[in-house]
């Protein structure tokens, strides 16, 4: 491990803690990670969202994972949690996800051509 | 599935779903024996020895989302199609080991692929699961442990974007290694 890297990562992270101590709600994002998801492409799909969020200097948003939830044949399923509520997309692309960033994220747009509605 | 590494990722969500909070995941690389032997342990609840034997049976889950459990069934797919096999042992309440033994050189072994990206997606998706990443290839090895990292970040959590960008970097650069030494003809 890069120890003194490391130790530049911990000062800078530190203090922007100190500066978003007040009331930031955080969003998340959720990542279908079954076998289905997986054999769909969700793993590129997740590490460009974290990608994009790491580059973008993003810290409100946490992204996790979840197992199958069904609706395979539309994986790579990707939620996005925040105060307004929850939208899911589905047959995502590590390009749509870095959309997702940006657009849904960031600017607060949904992107309605890739969100999933089961038939 | 067609990198090893998307099998890991795979089968590190059943250690996942059975509550683990510890996983190690140790891969072996050794042209001499001409073995690649993967390992995923894991400290969750284990199965229990009924269902073993059916692990790795295609239509047998524990899970109630759908009707077939293909995780394992495909890794030894996988193993088997390579001149290998898959072991896996289980003690409930303790844990359970998944090994997968594969021959190097066989024309039908996947490729290990972007195992950096499997590791890093694994670490930073699952902030309260710690894990220890030990890579052996030939003589050289690499290893990642989340509980150092823990201790060197006093408290910044490991899905901030400073660190997310470490964590892809550290394990890029140890592909990058492999791959020139690769390319390099030694193996």
């Amino acid at each position: 491990m890069n120890l003194d890297e490391l130790k530049k990562i911990r000062e800078k992270a530190k203090k922007e803690m100190e500066q978003r101590q007040h009331g930031v709600g955080v969003k998340r994002v959720i990542v279908g990670m079954g076998t289905c998801g997986i054999g769909a492409g969700a793993r590129d799909v997740m590490a460009a969202l974290l990608d994009e969020l790491s580059k973008k200097g993003i810290n409100d948003v946490e992204v996790t994972q979840t197992g199958c939830g069904g609706h395979c044949e539309y994986e790579p399923l990707v939620t996005v949690v925040d105060e307004r509520g929850q939208v899911i997309y589905g047959k995502v692309t590590p390009d749509d996800a870095r959309e997702i960033v940006r657009g849904h994220l960031i600017e607060g747009n949904i992107l309605g051509n890739l969100v999933f509605e089961p038939v | 599935m067609q990198e090893l590494s998307l099998h890991i990722l795979d089968i590190v969500q059943n250690s996942i779903f059975a509550s683990a909070d510890s996983i190690e995941i140790e891969i072996e690389e050794d042209s001499e024996r001409d073995a690649l032997v993967i390992s995923i342990r894991d400290n969750g609840w284990g199965i229990p020895k009924e269902y073993l034997s059916r692990a790795v049976d295609p239509f047998y889950t524990s899970r109630e989302t759908r009707k077939v459990g293909l995780g394992l069934s495909l890794l030894h797919q996988a193993a088997v199609q390579s001149g290998g096999y898959l072991d896996v042992s289980s003690e409930e309440g303790k844990g359970t080991e998944v090994r997968a033994f594969f021959k190097h050189s066989h024309i039908d072994r996947m490729p290990l692929g972007d195992i950096g990206k499997t590791m890093s997606v694994l670490i930073i998706g699952n902030p309260q699961i710690d894990f220890a990443y030990h890579h052996r290839v030939e003589g050289d090895e690499f290893r990642f442990d989340t509980r150092s990292l823990r201790e060197e970040l006093d408290g910044i959590p490991l899905n901030d974007p400073h660190v997310i960008g470490f964590v892809f970097q550290e394990f890029e650069a140890w592909m990058t290694k492999q791959n020139s030494t690769l390319r390099g003809g030694r193996r």
